[in-house]
């Protein structure tokens, strides 16, 4: 029986600029950084308050999983900004879009109450959007 | 009604300001009355919007950001000793003391096992990595990896 979800994979241009922003930016905990060689790094990192959750900065690099073809293919769909890959939550949204804007987020959405909640949008630096909206109290 | 136009949109800011300042000066003697002051809040208010917007009062989340940081000093193998001080506590044992209580280990054993966590990561990777992924990045095919070779 499937108990959890313990690994998320998130496609970025620059595992360097990804560490930047997920960590330094949006204040994640880095899980894993491993070189694995050349050129190549496993880098997960976690939302503060889940640990255990693994979010998974994945390079787009021609090999196994992609031919070069389709590397370019997918480096493309990520800058264009075809992929969200998941909602966030935070306690106050205006306090965390204040923060995250000061330090230089970009946000395609402001705060906004919809009628499924409170939310703003907001980009990577790879171009991937992701929702973030405020825990209902 | 979005974004800027929130009314007492600017107490978010100021309250946010002052999360920076302790972001940026907690490892110095922070005199939480002068955050409230620079951000014009009265001592009460101050408090009661920050803990409504960070679930933690200032001196809480002072706290948090000191352990938070002390945390990374450890993994990177500083001295506990050293580690106290450079973020702010004056008193290795009062420091040792709430480490423990908020994180379960004492500064030392915190150590050890991040030191572990890292020793392995260097000879064994794969250990830390789902196989599926290390198999789809060609990973275990390396046979410099001693889990492949083991194999």
């Amino acid at each position: 029986m499937i108990t959890k979800l313990n690994h998320v994979s998130i496609f970025v241009l620059n595992q360097d600029s990804a560490y930047d922003f997920y960590v330094n930016k949006l204040g994640f905990k880095v899980h894993t950084d491993a070189p694995m060689g050349p050129g190549m790094r496993w880098l997960t990192v976690c939302p503060p308050e889940q640990p255990e959750l693994e979010l998974s900065l994945m390079s787009i690099d021609k090999g196994m999983m992609f031919t070069e073809e389709s590397a370019a293919a997918m480096r493309k769909l990520v800058s264009s900004g075809t992929f969200g890959f998941g909602v966030f939550e935070c306690n106050d949204l205006l306090a965390t879009y204040e923060e995250l804007k000061a330090k230089g987020v970009e946000f395609t959405k402001p705060p906004k109450q919809e009628f499924y909640g409170f939310e703003a949008l907001f980009k990577d630096d790879s171009g991937n959007w992701f929702s973030l909206g405020q825990k209902a109290k | 009604m979005q974004g800027d136009n929130y009314p007492k949109i600017y107490l978010y800011r100021r309250i946010v300001k002052a999360k920076f300042f302790i972001d940026d000066n907690f490892a110095g003697n922070i005199d939480l009355d002068h955050i409230a002051d620079e951000a014009f809040f009265s001592k009460f208010h101050f408090i009661r919007l920050f803990k409504k917007t960070y679930a933690k009062t200032p001196h809480q989340y002072l706290t948090f950001v000191r352990i938070e940081k002390s945390k990374l000093l450890l993994k990177e193998d500083t001295p506990v000793a050293e580690v106290c001080y450079a973020v702010g506590f004056d008193s290795i044992s009062s420091f040792t003391g709430l480490f423990k209580r908020l994180t379960g280990q004492t500064p030392a054993a915190y150590q050890q096992v991040q030191q572990k966590i890292k020793e392995e990561i260097k000879t064994l990777p794969l250990k830390h990595i789902p196989n599926c992924f290390a198999e789809m990045k060609g990973w275990t095919q390396k046979s410099n990896f001693e889990e492949v070779k083991k194999f």
